[in-house]
């Protein structure tokens, strides 16, 4: 089903006048009632006026993270607090978190790309959805809660976590979309398998994961195990949440909701477009949102985007898959190695691993050394060389078919690396290249 | 007569076991026997204690991977074949030993070996029926 087709398979042109409209009242917006925003058009001597085409955007500045943190908490708001309705929040590099606010059309807003990306994934409003991402200041839970209750499906906010719970919901509510993120639905999937339980004693058709890196090997395991169709959903808490983007039946990339955000795909160094299919950061204007518009808002995301028409008919902008971030990316022996890979890993073996880890680089003999330190979860019992070895080779193995590379695996006991108050320390790298 | 055997995973870097044994000492734990295994960057440490749980608690306490194995622990004549004769026991009845090691006392003219096995219940029966003497952790 296509929720929205008037919008969703519009002609090209037709979706470029909306945008363009948009544009031009957003900046206004912005200009009026974002003091920082328009401190920086400003000092970049660009007025609201000057937006006259698509093409204009180039003239305005960028907003950055850094924005967020200097303009805590609610200097980036753009109207009166009196009209904000819902606040989000992620965490910030800083310590500080990055606070959103939403006014209620926001939300309106909001519930319409949720409910089109679930959609794209067979949602209808027989639908039971099952939502497992957490509730609360994180965007995944309520963001695809609004969406699957705008659509008129049966929610069941499960929340994150409470495992056996969720697979006695799924059976007992014949439950048929389940959103979380992919390495829950693999933890899901894997106690689903411990419970004795097959694809088809559950009811699953569609999933819609997102909020972490994963990959196609993922895609396929999840696709396999649990018996449904996987979806991928794209979004960011500065933004909106989730449901920027979703990918269809044809697994062809993410539509974004063109009418709501317009993107542009830029060479992180030189800040240039470049062209469609080529990688680069995605950075987003949000045309339709009016609590805290974010115009060319740098995500830091390298992905690529396209604007061919997808089979499925939707005429929506797609853009790929995320492959990670710019300011973390590593170039090891010439592969590009994000940590938030390595997480996604580490976050498969929750008994065993925890989130504790630090990525070593280094050179010797002209060749790059890679190297995880990562610490053994609690509770283990190890009494055996063979158990510890079988368990380094089981993560070698995920991270070979993730990165490309391979890794030196050190287990440490909890507690061995050191801790930071901030954004942890992920990556020492010495080389000196 | 199972033996409660605490075993802790090792970072094989300097000074890890010296930290281990003298945070043993401190709290008074005296070590019966001790085995480790080892490759080029872990270890696994291999004790017997008194008192397994508490030692356990000790070592949790300080974020060590620390957890109870049942281990057998069988008295040798000190003679040569003393060893083979309980291997060959063993062996007959198709029993796999996962490791072996000594303890740190022992009487005169006798030895002492601990074993790990897959079913140390099915091990202490066979073992029991052959005459082979076993021993209680407050013996060692």
């Amino acid at each position: 089903m296509i929720w929205n087709e008037a919008i969703e398979c519009a002609d090209r042109s037709e979706i470029e006048k909306i945008q363009l409209e948009k544009l031009k009242k957003v900046v206004a917006h912005a200009y009026e009632n974002q003091m920082p925003y328009r401190k920086k058009m400003e000092a970049a001597g660009v007025k609201p006026e000057d937006i006259q085409t698509l093409a204009d955007i180039t003239k305005l500045p960028f907003v950055t993270k850094d924005d967020l943190a200097e303009n805590y908490p609610t200097g980036m708001w753009a109207v009166d607090k009196h009209d904000i309705v819902r606040v989000h929040a992620s965490s910030g590099t800083t310590g500080k978190p990055k606070i959103a606010g939403y006014t209620r059309n926001d939300l309106e807003m909001w519930g319409e790309c949720v409910a089109r990306c679930l959609a794209m994934a067979g949602a209808d409003q027989d639908s039971v959805v099952q939502v497992a991402y957490g509730y609360g200041l994180f965007t995944g839970g309520l963001g695809a809660h609004i969406g699957a209750e705008k659509m008129g499906c049966m929610v069941i906010p499960m929340s994150s976590g409470n495992t056996q719970k969720q697979l006695m919901f799924m059976q007992d509510m014949k439950t048929n979309i389940l959103c979380c993120t992919p390495s829950y639905a693999l933890t899901l999937a894997e106690a689903a398998e411990h419970a004795g339980l097959k694809p088809e004693n559950l009811h699953l058709t569609g999933g819609v994961f997102g909020a972490e890196p994963w990959t196609e090997g993922m895609r396929w395991e999840i696709e396999k195990r649990l018996g449904l169709k996987a979806h991928d959903i794209y979004g960011l808490s500065e933004i909106m949440g989730p449901g920027v983007s979703a990918s269809c039946d044809e697994n062809a990339g993410m539509h974004i909701q063109d009418d709501y955000f317009y993107v542009e795909v830029l060479d992180p160094d030189t800040l240039e477009p470049v062209p469609d299919g080529e990688k680069g950061e995605l950075v987003i204007t949000t045309i339709g949102k009016e609590g805290m518009p974010m115009i060319r808002y740098r995500t830091r995301d390298i992905c690529y985007i396209t604007h061919e028409p997808c089979a499925c008919g939707r005429t929506t902008t797609r853009m790929s898959r995320v492959f990670g971030r710019t300011d973390d990316m590593l170039i090891i022996r010439g592969v590009n190695v994000f940590p938030s890979q390595v997480e996604t890993v580490i976050a498969r073996f929750e008994n065993k691993l925890t989130m504790n880890y630090k990525l070593y680089v280094g050179r010797e003999d002209n060749k790059d050394t890679f190297e995880l330190a990562v610490e053994l979860a609690d509770g283990l019992a190890i009494d055996d060389i063979k158990y510890v070895e079988a368990l380094k080779a089981d993560i070698d193995r995920e991270l070979r078919s993730i990165l490309g590379i391979g890794c030196k695996i050190r287990l440490l006991n909890p507690g061995t690396l050191p801790r930071s108050e901030g954004k942890a320390k992920r990556v020492e790298d010495t080389r000196n290249l | 007569m199972f033996i409660k055997q605490v075993s802790v995973f090792l970072e094989n870097t300097k000074g890890r076991l010296a930290e281990i044994t003298r945070l043993l000492a401190d709290n008074n734990v005296d070590l019966k026997a001790m085995s480790i295994a080892e490759t080029a960057d872990f270890g696994i440490l291999r004790v017997i204690v008194e008192d397994p749980e508490n030692a356990v608690a000790i070592l949790k306490g300080k974020g060590f991977i620390a957890s109870i194995t049942d281990v057998v622990a069988v008295e040798l004549n000190d003679r040569p074949g003393g060893f083979a004769d309980v291997l060959e026991i063993l062996a007959k009845e198709g029993i796999n030993v996962n490791y072996v090691y000594s303890t740190i006392h022992s009487k005169k003219d006798t030895a002492m070996i601990v074993l790990k096995v897959e079913e140390p219940g099915k091990v202490i029966d066979i073992l029991g029926a052959n005459g082979v003497k076993l021993y209680k952790a407050t013996e060692l």
